[in-house]
């Protein structure tokens, strides 16, 4: 085991460096010169080239990929073009928005989903459970942000429960504000979420109850619940754990068109407002860090499955 | 040319969303700077912005300590406005947490602000100002004619990226010969000079990192600001003049309008400083919770041609093309009841402007004569470059069946607002563009061949360049009005329409600006009802 996370690991790293690789590239292909966009247009040449000096654009490509790329090693993501802030600081504190959100969307999901994908499995010759299966197919062709419109338009022009956007100005000091203002954003991405993860749970469900380990154990006596609930759900969860995965990396990268839907000041925003303006160390930074957030969230699951499914590991150590 | 300038803000505000994509506004700051004190304004667009700010006047008993919530898609980038900020900067501390010698006031007036008197001596090439006296900074240390001395360097040096730099270039050097007393001397007269000098900051000079702190000598300080979210302002104590009659404001800002507009129906803000989308307008008209305000905008859509090229060298050609649309049902279709007709380029807010709308007035039938007597009996063809945001696209289709009408088959070419900078702005590499320019007072560009549309009118140049240095501001609006009728009988660019400048609020809040002149937003005024 300890051998397979090491290597996951380096696995992860190598991902890491590769993507830093693709992304320096990539910002650079792109049109539009960040000097130009700060100085702006009535700027004279001299002026220009002061900005490139001072952003460091003027250096040779590789020369600035190599100072990248050793500030990267030393977590120093650079400074804001624009904003000339530490991009590292901005970060956090966009993260500060975007994690709890993600991850409060994402337990909230697990929590509706699972128990009613296997409510629609084990039920699903019954009408209800066919009302479930339909209701998340439905939910799974339900774009995020209309269904975040949706609520809006419910919770906060009709109803006038909760704020239509926003977030406050002193963001957590301001505890009942700032949670009001995360359940509709929450509420959007968790039931969207909700139902693609049900349709995983009831197939997987699905397969474990036609599954000849589970004939078996009710041939020993054991009645239908009670061999799901010992043998079914811990088989039918290793499929699951992977799509969990997934989920979570696109809930987390899908959490930018919800925070633009309620003005929320997230990663999201950051990176849409970077590209903008060709805030090269702002776009890298958040990128990067999504990266990362995203292939930890690969590699906890895969640990997550080795230690639920004995054979996976078998499979990993020989 | 004289002393015009651009600056130019790529990317300003783009709102992508999948809500509702409302593009990329590529914003020309532009200013042609041409006043001094004591100009009327020339013409105040709607009656209702006169009625509003009486009603405000007279308004007693609203709440001394309220704060007002101000929503705005404009979030400044950092807060010091010679380090590319961008015009959120202006709106949120113009007038407010820092202020001029001069103040351009929201109806076009450029009147003294921390200058008690001033003089300018026969050449016209010395400025002798006398500060006012008593005032200090957020600090706490008073103002003196050291802080006004490095405050206006600060915006000439070279460093900085402000856009009034090259309108203050005409400024030789910067004197303080006593506390009270600053002297600025300049290389060529300039009648602008107290103009541009509205919009440079006075900053305490031994202030230290204003792109994230301020001290300024405005009636609020700067409370708090979370970037991405809020900033918000609380009333100076010791402010030398009349205390704002609010509590405080806080500046809410949006990336996207739809969620600003529901900001405002939640009551979450109190304002919002601009409405972007006519369709967003009736939730907001139809009901009496809401107030909904014309003022006078300075942003113009126009049909740029090419003006070296065959056939839009051809005034000929560019006038029959004029009477050829029916701007009037355009800005029907896009805006409905707002917005206003010009017939030239210069706003109702500038001095020089006359109303123009008659000059190649809509006329189909003299349009095809005058293609004809141009040599086009058959018409020609042309492409139009088409910035891909609002309301850009919607227009290029509406001038193509237009043009149709007259033979005139016009391709449209959608581009990004990047590939505009590049192959329009940089390259000149066009036949015709469309876009919206958003200062007052950028007449200056018909004087200039080389900007890109590359209108060449030698009389137009020598009326433009001349009117910097004249002695009387009278002087400067006669030449003025006279190179826009120029430009206007020459049909120089096809000006389509100007855009309403709109203003929302709930309907107990009163006492706001409605022009937003140079994107300022003057907070002190606003009264909000108990």
């Amino acid at each position: 085991m300890l051998g397979y996370m090491t290597r996951r690991l380096v696995i992860l790293l190598l991902s890491l460096v590769a993507a830093a690789i693709v992304l320096f590239v990539l910002l650079r292909l792109l049109p539009g010169d960040p000097a130009n966009a700060l100085v702006g247009v009535g700027a004279t040449p001299e002026q220009i080239e002061a900005a490139r000096a001072q952003l460091g654009s003027d250096q040779p490509l590789f020369v600035q990929f190599v100072s990248y790329l050793g500030d990267l090693a030393r977590f120093d993501l650079g400074q804001s073009f624009v904003s000339r802030a530490p991009v590292i600081e901005e970060i956090s504190r966009r993260l500060s928005v975007t994690l709890p959100l993600t991850f409060a969307a994402f337990f909230l999901a697990m929590l509706l989903a699972i128990p009613l994908g296997i409510v629609a499995a084990v039920k699903a010759r019954r009408w209800y459970g066919l009302v479930l299966s339909v209701v998340s197919q439905v939910g799974i062709a339900v774009p995020v942000f209309w269904l975040g419109i949706l609520l809006v338009y419910q919770f906060s022009l009709t109803l006038r429960w909760l704020p239509s956007g926003g977030f406050p100005l002193r963001g957590y000091e301001d505890p009942g504000r700032a949670v009001q203002s995360m359940i509709l954003p929450v509420l959007t991405i968790a039931l969207i979420m909700t139902a693609s993860l049900m349709r995983y749970v009831r197939s997987a469900t699905l397969d474990v109850l036609e599954s000849d380990f589970l004939r078996t154990a009710r041939a020993l006596g054991e009645s239908r619940t009670g061999a799901l609930m010992r043998h079914g759900l811990r088989n039918a969860a290793v499929p699951v754990v992977s799509v969990l995965g997934i989920e979570l990396s696109t809930t987390f990268l899908g959490a930018v068109v919800v925070e633009q839907v309620f003005s929320l000041p997230g990663l999201g925003s950051m990176l849409l407002l970077g590209i903008q303006q060709r805030d090269y160390p702002n776009v890298q930074g958040v990128l990067i860090v999504s990266t990362l957030l995203v292939l930890l969230v690969g590699f906890l699951a895969d640990i997550l499955q080795r230690v639920l499914d004995p054979r996976l590991r078998t499979e990993g150590s020989r | 040319m004289a002393a015009g300038e651009i600056s130019f803000r790529l990317l300003a505000e783009r709102k992508t969303n999948p809500t509702k994509l409302q593009g990329t506004y590529m914003t020309f700051r532009s200013t042609m700077s041409r006043q001094g004190r004591g100009y009327a304004l020339a013409a105040m667009t709607t009656a209702s912005a006169l009625a509003l700010s009486a009603a405000a006047g007279l308004a007693q008993d609203y709440d001394p300590e309220a704060v007002i919530n101000i929503g705005s898609l404009y979030e400044p980038q950092n807060l010091d406005n010679t380090a590319g900020a961008g015009q959120g900067i202006n709106e949120a501390f113009n007038g407010n947490v820092y202020e001029g010698l001069f103040v351009l006031t929201d109806e076009g007036e450029v009147e003294p602000k921390l200058v008690e008197d001033y003089e300018i001596s026969e050449d016209g090439l010395t400025y002798t100002f006398t500060l006012k006296d008593g005032v200090s900074f957020h600090s706490g240390e008073p103002m003196t004619a050291a802080d006004v001395k490095s405050s206006i360097e600060r915006v000439t040096a070279e460093s900085s990226a402000s856009s009034r730099k090259s309108s203050l270039a005409v400024i030789e050097s910067v004197e303080a010969p006593d506390d009270g007393t600053v002297v600025v001397t300049l290389t060529t007269p300039s009648i602008s000079l107290p103009y541009n000098l509205s919009y440079v900051w006075i900053v305490n000079d031994a202030a230290e990192n204003i792109s994230s702190a301020e001290d300024g000598t405005g009636p609020y300080t700067l409370q708090e600001w979370r970037r991405g979210s809020a900033l918000s302002m609380v009333p100076f104590e010791e402010y030398w003049g009349d205390a704002p009659t609010n509590g405080g404001v806080m500046f809410q800002y949006f990336t996207d309008a739809t969620a600003q507009n529901n900001a405002l129906l939640t009551g979450a803000v109190d304002i919002i400083t601009s409405i972007q989308s006519p369709d967003a307008l009736s939730q907001f008209t139809d009901n009496p919770d809401f107030t909904v305000s014309e003022g006078a905008s300075t942003t113009k859509e126009l049909m740029a041609y090419n003006d070296r090229v065959e056939p839009f060298d051809d005034p000929q050609v560019r006038s029959a093309l004029a009477r050829a649309v029916d701007n009037e049902r355009l800005l029907q279709a896009i805006w409905g009841d707002y917005g206003t007709l010009i017939g030239s380029f210069v706003p109702p807010t500038d001095p020089w402007y006359v109303d123009l709308t008659d000059v190649n007035a809509y006329d189909p039938g003299s349009a095809r004569e005058m293609l004809e007597e141009a040599g086009y009996p058959d018409g020609f063809s042309f492409t139009l470059d088409t910035p891909d945001y609002d309301p850009h696209p919607v227009v290029a289709q509406f001038l193509q069946n237009e043009l149709a009408e007259v033979g005139v088959d016009v391709s449209i070419n959608i581009i990004t607002a990047n590939e505009w900078y590049t192959k329009i702005y940089q390259q000149q590499d066009f036949e015709a563009t469309l876009q919206e320019h958003v200062n007052h007072r950028d007449i200056v560009f018909y004087g200039n061949p080389d900007f890109y549309w590359g209108y060449d009118n030698a009389e137009v140049q020598r009326l433009i360049s001349e009117s910097e240095s004249v002695s009387s501001m009278e002087e400067q609006t006669e030449m003025l009005t006279e190179a826009n009728r120029i430009i206007a009988e020459d049909a120089a660019s096809m000006w389509l329409y100007l855009y309403p400048q709109i203003v929302v609020s709930t309907s107990n809040v009163t006492g706001y600006p409605l022009n937003g002149l140079n994107s300022q937003f003057f907070v002190a005024d606003i009264q909000k009802a108990e």
